[in-house]
């Protein structure tokens, strides 16, 4: 395939991370390996290229068009450059009855962008829209990067976001 | 796939009130169609996958809470079905109103208009005013190259172009991206469909998304009629639809036929009929006087070859296109026997004649198209398969997917785009094929299948080592329990064969003195040449087809288009109907014989090449020559050629003599838009990758011969 010397482009840990993946599915079956690949690669680099995913995609010999179905599918995965860090607010219901739409608007109004947007010091990226997180017990919550952040208030939003390099 | 490892068990099911038997496990669209009951559907099709996801389909099952997609519920004992209740009818309504909301109101101007599924359903299905006043949605447009056009604001996602790619082509190019609202059909970063089976989405589509790019905005489906022909260019003997307006080809489409092209095309199939009008088409007889070829009447440029033939008599020679009917074939082998001549050939491309009294008396596939699926193991011996035959390649990707061992032998390495269980690349074949003795993985396969075969292909036909390269092919085939097959060239050399286009064989392969074959003729011209339906600089292996014109005393180019060496050189010029405007007959590689009628007004003053053929079988008073349709030609032909039994099993033969000196051996494969006179000029064919990718250089190029 024209791709194969593509999958260069991924880490020798991103690879390592894929051959675990691909590992646990049946032989042959390594389109199944492709969500988690795609995460490995958006840890590492941020957001998906079509590169990437062609990398992705040579290394898993799959048709990219397989892999940029899913890069396209889920949300995710960004394929477009976003901020250092990736913050999702919760506004799914038991968030919202616990008041995750005030957080959303404090989070608008500190980093003085709307949802999709990224800070213009291309510090902080805020998610568009995030379905439950399975935090409800927590709500109101928010995710930055991969962490969970529970039982929110507007002091601990502040802290939490002051905190991001 | 359904039907395979299923046992014979019925089962007992009630739709709408009539009681079907299914088989277990059965889909109930299955059933149902075998029947005639009609339930709406987009998503399925039954040579491909089910998606079950455009919900067209819903029916309703008794005491199932909802209604149920029937191309992916399997039917069980006693299930009894509604095609047609409350509940059915609502949920197929509901569906068709949300695959409206975002379908255009183009129909107008659609070409799938008057053929269209949706159209059709929502007649059936839609409501007579929308309930939708919100804004549509609308889909930029992909590029997928110069066969298939896009609107992808018309699709519905019922995903058959996806699955095709996937299943049928065996390479995935065009994906769904996106999810919810924003789903869009897509190959994400642009680029073209460049599969040689790519035009079979156009049919696919159930709505005006894919549409035929050459063909666009020419016709409505409802002006034009439908005659049947046959796949022009190879073996497979594709059946076919030739769509016609005003006398002219517009359109080509398969038609189904399960044992041989399933609902498949070729896209050389498919997009050759271009060439049918290329602006280098002969419109009128042409004779050369005062070295110019100056246009006459018939009477006259018929009067001027009947001189010339007469004036060849025993040294006349004819070089046949590969792709010419048996009754042209028939006609002029039948005419230069009664010259005297025996020198008459459609081995164009060969290079070793050496062992030509060992040929089989027809070359077949030895076995049907439809069977090849059902190989357990097989080697290929010089062949680009998927150019060569498209659809032949097609069965083998089946079979391999069904676990055959598949295995190839060639001088490069080609892309299958299936799983191959190996790929030898020799520089030298006859080494590459002595060197799979026992023990040897291939060897084992072609043992251990029940139902093996070791394929010939053209390339490996083509090659100056012929005889021992077949000689150990059959060897093989012969010590391992295989069968021998052989992948003919173009779509006739089987019929061909038969009926004694041949310079050492009568017709039914009756043994004769030899004359001169396709070699001999070029490298030492005749007095009198004959060329049918060919272009001698890109159809003959022999680097120097185009100076034998030169030297031959006369020559009588019966051809539908006239370019290159023929236009500098020959004598007389008889313009003949391409496929579509001749009634004929090809034998495929399975040995089908298949007639088709002249569908297309002739272009021009061009005449059917068999009618030609006959007036000068008159005018030189070959005896029984009076035939008054092509049908009578065929059974004469057929009357001649007896019913030899296809036998690949070659006859023992002495040690053929030393290889000829100076035969190229490079070059040998044929790109696949570069075959014939026909696909060559086939603009939008040529403007694929694969035709750019034959560059427009003549096939034989590269060839240093003497």
């Amino acid at each position: 395939m024209a791709g194969a010397a593509n999958s260069t482009a991924l880490s020798a840990h991103v690879r390592a991370e894929i051959d675990t993946w691909k590992q646990k599915f049946p032989a042959e079956r390594q389109r199944s390996a492709v969500i988690a690949a795609l995460h490995a690669v958006q840890h590492e680099q941020g957001y998906l290229t079509p590169e990437l995913m062609e990398a992705v995609a040579a290394y898993l010999e799959l048709p990219p068009i397989q892999v940029f179905e899913v890069g396209a599918f889920y949300s995710m995965f960004e394929t477009t450059p976003i901020g250092r860090h990736s913050v999702s607010v919760c506004t799914n219901i038991s968030c919202m009855l616990c008041g995750g739409d005030e957080i959303l608007e404090h989070v608008k109004g500190k980093l003085g962008i709307e949802p999709g947007q990224t800070t213009p010091d291309g510090r902080v990226f805020l998610k568009a829209e995030y379905e439950c997180l399975a935090a409800c017990t927590g709500g109101p919550m928010m995710m930055v990067d991969h962490k969970y952040y529970e039982n929110l208030t507007p002091d601990t939003v502040d802290e939490i976001l002051d905190g991001l390099d | 796939m359904a039907g395979n490892g299923m046992t014979d068990e019925q089962i007992e099911i009630e739709v709408n009130g009539q009681t079907l038997t299914a088989r277990p496990g059965q889909m109930l669209i299955e059933v149902t169609d075998a029947a005639g009951i009609y339930i709406p559907r987009f998503c399925y099709h039954e040579n491909l996958s089910i998606a079950a996801n455009c919900r067209m389909c819903l029916v309703e099952v008794e005491n199932v809470a909802k209604p149920l997609p029937a191309c992916a519920t399997p039917v069980t004992p006693g299930m009894k079905v509604s095609t047609k209740s409350d509940r059915a009818i609502d949920a197929q309504k509901a569906t068709m109103e949300f695959l409206l909301i975002n379908h255009p109101l183009d129909c107008p101007i659609c070409d799938q208009g008057g053929e269209c599924e949706l159209q059709d359903l929502a007649m059936g299905f839609g409501r007579g005013v929308s309930r939708y006043t919100e804004g549509k949605r609308a889909v930029p447009d992909q590029d997928l190259g110069p066969l298939v056009s896009t609107d992808m604001t018309r699709c519905i996602h019922c995903t058959r172009c996806v699955r095709f790619g996937q299943e049928v082509a065996g390479i995935q190019e065009l994906g769904a991206i996106g999810r919810g609202e924003k789903m869009e059909i897509s190959t994400y970063i642009q680029q073209s469909v460049d599969h040689e089976l790519s035009g079979n989405i156009i049919d696919l589509c159930p709505v005006g998304a894919l549409n035929n790019k050459p063909y666009r905005f020419s016709a409505r489906a409802w002006e034009m009629t439908q005659h049947d022909a046959i796949g022009p260019h190879d073996c497979v003997g594709a059946n076919l639809h030739l769509h016609v307006l005003d006398g002219r080809v517009k359109r080509v489409v398969p038609k189904r036929n399960e044992a041989l092209n399933e609902t498949w095309a070729s896209d050389r199939d498919r997009f050759s009929y271009e060439g049918i009008y290329a602006d280098d088409r002969v419109t009128t007889p042409l004779v050369r006087r005062d070295g110019e070829l100056r246009p006459c009447d018939w009477d006259e440029a018929l009067a001027a070859a009947a001189d010339a033939l007469r004036a060849g008599g025993a040294d006349t020679g004819a070089l046949v296109s590969p792709n010419a009917t048996v009754e042209e074939g028939f006609l002029l082998a039948q005419l230069l026997g009664h010259l005297g001549s025996a020198s008459i050939d459609h081995r164009l491309r060969r290079r070793d004649f050496r062992a030509q009294d060992a040929d089989p008396v027809f070359p077949w596939l030895g076995m049907t198209v439809a069977d090849v699926e059902n190989l357990d193991a097989l080697l290929v011996v010089g062949s680009h398969l998927r150019e060569e035959v498209p659809l032949l390649a097609h069965r083998v990707r089946k079979a391999a997917r069904q676990g055959a061992r598949v295995y190839f032998l060639n001088s490069e390495s080609y892309r299958y785009l299936f799983p191959v269980a190996g790929q030898r690349v020799a520089a030298d074949l006859v080494a590459g094929i002595d060197q799979v003795g026992a023990g040897d993985d291939v060897h084992r396969a072609l043992q251990q299948g029940d139902n093996a075969a070791v394929l010939l292909g053209q390339i490996a036909m083509r090659h100056p080592r012929f005889a021992e390269l077949r000689q150990g092919a059959a060897q093989l085939a012969a010590n391992t329990g295989a069968r021998l097959g052989y992948i003919p060239e173009g779509a006739n050399a089987a019929g061909l064969s038969l009926i004694g286009a041949l310079p050492h064989r009568g017709p039914g392969g009756q043994p004769r003195p030899a004359g001169r074959h396709a070699g001999e003729l070029l490298n030492q011209p005749p007095s009198t040449l004959v060329l049918l339906g060919i272009e001698p600089e890109h159809d003959c292996a022999v680097a120097t087809a185009a100076s034998a014109l030169e030297q031959a005393g006369r020559v009588i180019a019966i051809t539908p288009f006239l370019a290159g060496s023929m236009a500098a050189h020959a004598d007389i010029v008889l313009p003949v109907g391409s496929f579509a405007e001749t009634a004929g007959t090809f034998v495929n590689a399975a040995g089908d014989w298949q007639s088709f009628a002249a569908a297309a007004v002739a272009v021009g003053d061009s005449r059917p090449g068999w009618k030609v053929l006959r007036v000068l079988g008159n005018l030189l008073q070959l005896p029984g020559c009076s035939y008054a349709t092509a049908a009578e030609v065929l059974d004469a032909a057929r009357a001649a050629a007896g019913t030899p039994q296809p036998d690949n099993a070659l006859a023992a033969s002495a040690k053929p003599g030393p290889p000829p000196a100076a035969a190229g051996d490079d070059n040998l494969h044929v790109p696949i838009y570069r075959a014939d006179a026909l696909v060559r000029r086939a603009g939008s064919l040529q403007q694929t990758s694969d035709g750019l990718a034959g560059g427009g250089a003549p096939a034989n190029a590269g060839d240093e011969a003497a």
